[in-house]
């Protein structure tokens, strides 16, 4: 490998095995979540596991192929943190609500 | 300034200097757009959770085939675009523009693939379901709303993204632009992946069950 080569392979820090592989994770994890959606499983542990493995996927494209895992952390500290924020903020607002309307539904 | 300032601000663990996150301003401001974007995604998934548990008698139209065949096959599509985006940036970052541009046509040819699909799981609702986006045969108007709105947006990003990827595809064919810019584009199209992660199980698998 020449020079120029290694140092562009550097600042991409990823190889195509480590992309390809991501790719398999990423195709697992959606056929675990479409097997769990027919399996006879608790509705608590199904929604526990398709939130997990939503979240669990985004990180990774997140990380690979949107290279953050590469970028400086400041990026990522400025970009995320505020992010998560306000979807926790968002979920503790309307969420406990239409559980509340739930609860209230006539049975 | 001192002999002994200068050797300190030359050992600075401060490396940023005029680019304190080492990335260009495109790319900085493509992950700004990214950000609040994602706000608005989850905003909107949001709405579709709340109306969903605080509705009685939800409508869950989305059958195993087609709608959850289908939506299967769309995220493989967006997967595999994601790859051959990676794969293009990948090649632009070594100066192969003709396998850039080859990689960049394969991504069109997967957001198109899924758009397609799409386009179909919705008439399929439209017409066998008769879910339009104020009325259905549930009488629960704001099932078609939310979810029209929902992957309609969705929908609406992947289409800018495929005119997006084409004018950079055909740029990089006559020789311009960065591979930088090719990156810009790489990280709008796998946002528009990264949502459909969200959407899919959310509308579509959760329906199965719940």
């Amino acid at each position: 490998m020449s020079a120029h080569s290694e140092a562009v392979d550097h600042i991409d820090g990823a190889t195509t095995k480590a992309f390809i592989a991501v790719w398999f994770a990423l195709l697992f994890m959606t056929g675990v979540e479409v097997l769990l959606a027919y399996e006879q499983i608790p509705v608590l542990i199904f929604l526990t596991a398709l939130v997990g493995l939503s979240v669990i996927k985004a990180a990774l494209i997140i990380a690979y192929f949107m290279h953050l895992r590469f970028e400086k952390l400041s990026l990522f500290l400025t970009l995320f943190p505020m992010l998560i924020l306000c979807i926790i903020l968002m979920l503790v607002m309307f969420m406990p609500d239409s559980s509340r309307l739930m609860m209230m539904r006539p049975r | 300034m001192s002999q002994g300032n200068s050797a300190a601000t030359l050992t600075s663990v401060w490396t940023g200097g005029r680019s304190p996150y080492a990335v260009n301003s495109k790319k900085f401001g493509m992950w700004l757009f990214i950000i609040s974007d994602s706000l608005t995604f989850s905003a909107m998934l949001m709405a579709y959770t709340y109306v969903r548990l605080s509705t009685p008698n939800w409508p869950t139209p989305f059958h195993f085939f087609p709608s959850v065949i289908f939506s299967t096959v769309m995220t493989f599509c967006l997967l595999s675009s994601s790859l051959t985006m990676v794969m293009g940036v990948h090649a632009m970052n070594h100066g192969r523009r003709k396998a850039a541009v080859g990689w960049i046509l394969a991504t069109m040819l997967g957001g198109a693939s899924f758009v397609a699909l799409h386009l179909t799981e919705w008439l399929n609702l439209i017409n066998n379901e008769h879910v339009k986006p104020f009325e259905n045969p549930w009488g629960v108007p704001l099932f078609g709303g939310t979810f029209f709105a929902l992957t309609g947006l969705h929908m609406t990003h992947v289409v800018i993204g495929l005119i997006y990827l084409g004018i950079i595809a055909f740029a990089v064919s006559r020789g311009k632009f960065k591979a930088e810019d090719v990156e810009v584009s790489g990280l709008y199209w796998h946002f528009v992946d990264l949502v459909w992660m969200f959407i899919f199980p959310l509308v579509y698998l959760m329906s199965a069950k719940i």
